[in-house]
């Protein structure tokens, strides 16, 4: 009996949204009172690995042979390593790897699986059930899973980075024929960028802006904040900015802790996606706007005036503390 | 080329989300039914590479009779044939063995399907179908081109992007970018009513995971007002209050 974690590195090094998923599964061992092995994949220093132990592994697997990610391949490896640690939960992120990863592992294993996990389970008699998001935001689901073993992959910012163990053994994994079908060509690394499903502050903007040529408004506040950016549908539409930064119902949900909405009116299928922000400030000149309903704080005004003026206010926030 | 379209039968994204019977299940009550977005994606983007007589495509649904007219609608965008399961979707993993079921004697150059479905987000059905298969899926895919035995696909990772290549068969989800919605014309939407539409029944698998509640968010306290002309305000209120900067 044991939790297993598949833990994703960037280039051989872990980011934040690794040590939640740590965190989590460690918390789901202690719940089931038993163990916690960590699984990595791909080149990855000792000590970086090691370093997983204060996040509550015990033991940490590595796999360095295998560096491009293809699902099929990793999906083996993680259901082998589960199998050979006895593990009864596998956990991973529900990152964009993640969705390609768990729903195989969940076959390989015939485990029932919830993706989009969003608490801690409940475990009381006999039952296992996960919160999930669910209606792209609009509401949530408690999944029961029945099967022997449980397939888990954690939403971003779902849950709080716990730290304080001591440092993690670490062995190297002998995985059995895990041959990738799929070749890498190319890679683009954009790195100077905050990922947007994982940013902690995301700043957005809507047709409000008026045409991209303002978006340097958007970027300066972005810049200031050390904030991701965003957009609505009619903007990624209308090609002022890549898909990728569409926020909503048929783009990307966040979490963050801030969003930050400039010219957006808050139709239902952006809200969706932002529901599960901590903090929302909306800045619309519009004062009947629906989006001004569930923003916690709100700005009417001209976001070319009001832009400039909260970023100078944060440059000079920053510059103090 | 022979492409399958995994489809399935969403509500309206303008629909207010509720539930009936203690919270345990989707109220169904008024609500439109749409094909999902995501899976419009893919089906455009599979009748592209199929124009020109270069190939054939199915679409496929796990679905009760009262999901027909969202068939019809993907028959009308241009789709040559569809399948129907004839069973509730009860869980990813169903849904899955299912389409993996009926795919695996019909020699299919790729399987496509979107990204998530926007009802229960798990994105989980197309690399299941992959797994039950043995075949590779990538997911959440932004361009896809085939050369009628290799494609070249870009998908998203984590700050980044990367392209790959993969031999047929295999599995893909779409995301935005792979190809432009299609709207159905009048000849398509006529054509619709006589393409073949089979109905198979289900076969059985064991549930693994049911839904027990439902809940929708904790609605949120009234908005506190800034004055435009007061940003340093703002900034202090994050700071101070809502504790977020």
């Amino acid at each position: 009996m044991s939790v297993l974690v598949y833990v994703e590195n960037i280039q051989g090094q872990f980011k934040k949204s690794a040590f939640e998923v740590v965190s989590y599964a460690k918390a789901i061992a202690d719940q089931l009172n038993t163990n916690l092995v960590a699984l990595s994949i791909g080149q990855t220093s000792t000590d970086e690995l090691s370093n997983l132990g204060k996040y509550g592994a015990s033991k940490v697997l590595n796999v360095g042979s295998l560096n491009a990610f293809d699902s099929q391949a990793y999906a083996s490896i993680i259901a082998e390593a589960s199998q050979k640690e006895g593990a009864d939960v596998v956990v991973m992120a529900n990152s964009f790897s993640g969705k390609g990863l768990s729903p195989r592992v969940a076959v390989k294993l015939k485990a029932g699986l919830v993706a989009g996990a969003v608490e801690l389970p409940q475990i009381a008699g006999g039952k296992f059930s996960v919160k999930k998001t669910a209606y792209s935001g609009k509401a949530f689901a408690q999944v029961s899973l029945s099967s022997a073993v449980k397939v888990i992959a954690l939403n971003a910012n779902a849950y709080q980075v716990k730290d304080g163990g001591s440092a993690a053994s670490v062995a190297d994994f002998q995985a059995a024929n895990a041959v990738s079908k799929v070749k890498v060509k190319e890679v683009v690394r954009a790195t100077d960028k905050i990922s947007l499903p994982e940013a902690e502050l995301v700043v957005s903007a809507g047709r409000g802006m008026k045409g991209p040529e303002n978006w340097n408004l958007v970027e300066n506040l972005a810049d200031a904040l050390g904030a991701a950016t965003a957009c609505s549908k009619p903007v990624s539409d209308a090609g002022w900015r890549p898909h990728e930064e569409h926020v909503g119902q048929t783009g990307i949900a966040v979490s963050p802790n801030l969003y930050i909405a400039i010219g957006i009116s808050g139709a239902i299928q952006h809200l969706a996606g932002v529901s599960s922000s901590k903090t929302i400030v909306v800045i619309n000149k519009d004062p009947e706007a629906p989006f001004f309903k569930v923003a916690d704080y709100g700005i009417v005004g001209d976001a070319m005036e009001v832009l400039p003026k909260l970023t100078e206010a944060v440059k000079a926030y920053k510059g103090q503390s | 080329m022979k492409i399958l379209v995994c489809i399935s039968n969403v509500p309206d994204t303008t629909t207010k989300i509720t539930f009936t019977s203690n919270n345990t299940e989707f109220n169904t009550a008024g609500v439109q039914y749409i094909l999902n977005p995501y899976d419009e994606i893919a089906l455009s983007r599979a009748i592209e590479l199929c124009e020109g007589g270069k190939g054939t495509v199915t679409v496929i649904n796990v679905g009760e009779a009262s999901t027909e007219p969202t068939i019809r609608k993907a028959l009308a965008i241009g789709a040559d044939d569809a399948v129907r399961i004839n069973a509730a979707p009860r869980d990813a993993y169903f849904v899955a063995y299912q389409i993996a079921e009926y795919a695996k004697e019909q020699g299919f150059d790729m399987i496509l399907a979107g990204r998530e479905s926007i009802d229960h987000n798990g994105a989980q059905v197309p690399a299941m179908i992959a797994e039950f298969l043995d075949i590779p899926s990538i997911s959440v895919i932004k361009k896809l081109d085939f050369d009628g035995s290799t494609a070249t696909i870009n998908r998203e990772i984590e700050g980044g992007k990367e392209v790959v290549e993969v031999s047929a068969p295999f599995v893909a989800s779409c995301a935005e970018g792979v190809a432009e919605w299609k709207i159905p014309n009048m000849r398509g939407i006529m054509s619709a009513r006589t393409k073949p539409l089979q109905v198979i029944e289900a076969k059985n698998i064991d549930q693994l995971s049911a839904v027990e509640v439902y809940e929708t968010p904790a609605p949120r306290s009234a908005v506190k007002m800034v004055d435009a002309a007061d940003m340093t305000g703002l900034v202090n209120l994050l700071h101070t209050e809502a504790k977020v900067i």
